[in-house]
């Protein structure tokens, strides 16, 4: 055999450790996904090498989308550094020889496990979710049928007796996390479980927004500058976190704060969950000094 | 088997020899992946078009940018059916040899769908819409047109579109528009629509509105 131009990527393995039909199969759900924002389109999802959820489903959309001419960022609860993202970002520096980034400003395309970047996003990045439950209604309704056919009928009735229970029981909408929202005034959706903080940079993003669930074999999206209102009440208003106090290695306030446990005598600092944003505001601090 | 209004330039025009096809995509697994990201990007911002990075060898009267989208999406588990104009034996073995699609006659039964003139779009509710539980089992509609900026001017609006997006296609017939105003009508139900310049791409996903 005659040697083929060179293809980047592992020896013995496709471009992107997928087979070619596996990423059509793939491709032409994800079109589906954002021709009907926010509804799930059931996909044939493959064993991949690594666990599912451990983010199977973001991976395997990553795979149908990455080519030589993009630059990945991979993400774990707003950290470049931590396992999950560092193995995946390993993962497909192996298999495509991409340039990898953990600048969001710099990143054409951004995997992430249940965050989104305080930069905000540019139209033509692509945002990768690992979702590990995508079906909102799940936990309100278990049968697969019934909740297809809730959705099907617009039937979100259930999901807004839930939030009223908890204003009942709490005073407030309890859900801090996988806030329900409303696509295009046509689907509830589950925006995987980034905390509801996050949940404003859903609504009309110029980036467009693909969420993967492996284990439960479903794709959605957002398509860019699509409207996502978080489900709530005239008289108690969606509203997100805040924090008394600052980041305490750059000084942010209005960045998404990870409490962090220093010692075993009450010890605790607060520190942006997004290592990037605090990264480049310490730089930048420093450069200005 | 009906007249071919086109008369392929590399085929015989009747049944002779099987016609042999033309060459695919040159680096399948790099060209599909820069392809795909073309059409995803059309998709994903209805009303621009997107120019093709990759233009592949098309039997007429099929262009280089509708061979490069079915060359990427269409296989074994897609069936597709071609308009009358699209109908010639070197389209046929050109897409059955490259992506081993079935061809049907019925066009309910495709999830991707050629049209190969613009000019005569054949009933949009002729083709496959989806269920209300699982509207993404609906076609795809190729629909060749002329060219992009010229011609009737529209209004787009929708998901993908940050205010208003104008869209002029020249070679689309007027009662395409008419016509897909009853398919954004029975949303989420629906086909979406990629119009095909020969090297560039509008996406038209269902939830485009027309004013």
């Amino acid at each position: 055999m005659t040697a083929a131009a060179p293809q980047p990527g592992l020896a013995g393995y496709n471009f992107a450790y997928l087979d070619e039909q596996t990423k059509r199969m793939i491709r032409r759900a994800i079109l589906k996904a954002v021709a009907i924002p926010g509804y799930q389109v059931p996909f044939a999802s493959r064993e991949m090498p690594l666990s599912y959820g451990w983010g199977t489903g973001g991976v395997q959309l990553t795979a149908a989308l990455i080519g030589p001419d993009d630059v990945l960022k991979v993400i774990d609860q707003g950290a470049d550094d931590t396992t999950n993202a560092v193995s995946i970002r390993k993962f497909f520096a192996t298999t495509t020889g991409v340039a990898t980034t953990t600048r969001t400003a710099a990143a054409t395309l951004i995997q992430t496990r249940h965050r989104i970047p305080e930069t905000p996003l540019a139209d033509g990045q692509i945002m990768v979710f690992q979702v590990p439950i995508p079906e909102p209604l799940r936990w309100l309704e278990r049968r697969e049928v019934e909740s297809r056919r809730m959705h099907a009928l617009e039937d979100y009735g259930v999901m807004y007796v839930k939030l009223y229970e908890d204003i009942v029981r709490h005073g407030k909408i309890a859900t801090a996390y996988d806030y329900p929202v409303m696509v295009n005034q046509r689907y509830v959706m589950a925006p995987s479980p980034i905390p509801k903080f996050d949940n404003p940079k859903l609504d009309r993003s110029p980036a467009l927004m693909l969420f993967g669930a492996g284990r439960e074999k479903r794709i959605y999206a957002l398509p860019p500058y699509t409207a996502v209102k978080s489900l709530d009440f005239e008289d108690h208003p969606f509203e997100v976190q805040s924090w008394s106090q600052a980041c305490a290695l750059c000084g942010a306030t209005d960045s998404y704060l990870d409490e962090i446990i220093t010692d075993d005598r009450g010890g605790r600092m607060f520190v942006c969950s997004d290592t990037d944003h605090c990264r480049q505001r310490t730089t930048a601090e420093g450069n200005s000094r | 088997m009906p007249a071919c209004p086109i008369a392929p330039t590399d085929a015989p025009p009747t049944d002779a020899a099987p016609v042999a096809p033309q060459p695919g995509l040159a680096r399948p697994v790099l060209d599909s992946q820069r392809v795909f990201r073309a059409v995803l990007r059309a998709m994903s911002r209805p009303g621009v078009p997107v120019a093709l990075p990759v233009l592949p060898p098309a039997p007429l009267p099929l262009t280089p940018a509708t061979v490069a989208l079915c060359l990427t999406l269409a296989d074994f588990e897609t069936p597709l059916w071609l308009d009358r104009a699209a109908t010639t034996p070197a389209a046929l073995a050109h897409l059955r040899f490259h992506c081993g699609c079935p061809i049907v006659t019925d066009p309910a039964a495709a999830l991707f769908a050629v049209i190969g003139d613009g000019s005569t779009v054949p009933p949009l509710n002729a083709f496959a819409p989806g269920e209300p539980d699982y509207p993404d089992r609906s076609a795809t509609l190729v629909v060749q047109v002329a060219g992009f900026g010229t011609g009737p001017r529209r209004m787009l609006h929708g998901p993908g579109i940050e205010t208003s997006q104008a869209l002029a296609v020249s070679g689309l017939s007027d009662g395409f528009w008419a016509a897909w105003r009853d398919n954004t009508a029975r949303y989420p139900l629906g086909v979406d629509v990629v119009l095909a310049s020969p090297d560039a791409l509008v996406g038209l996903p269902r939830t485009v509105q027309i004013h």
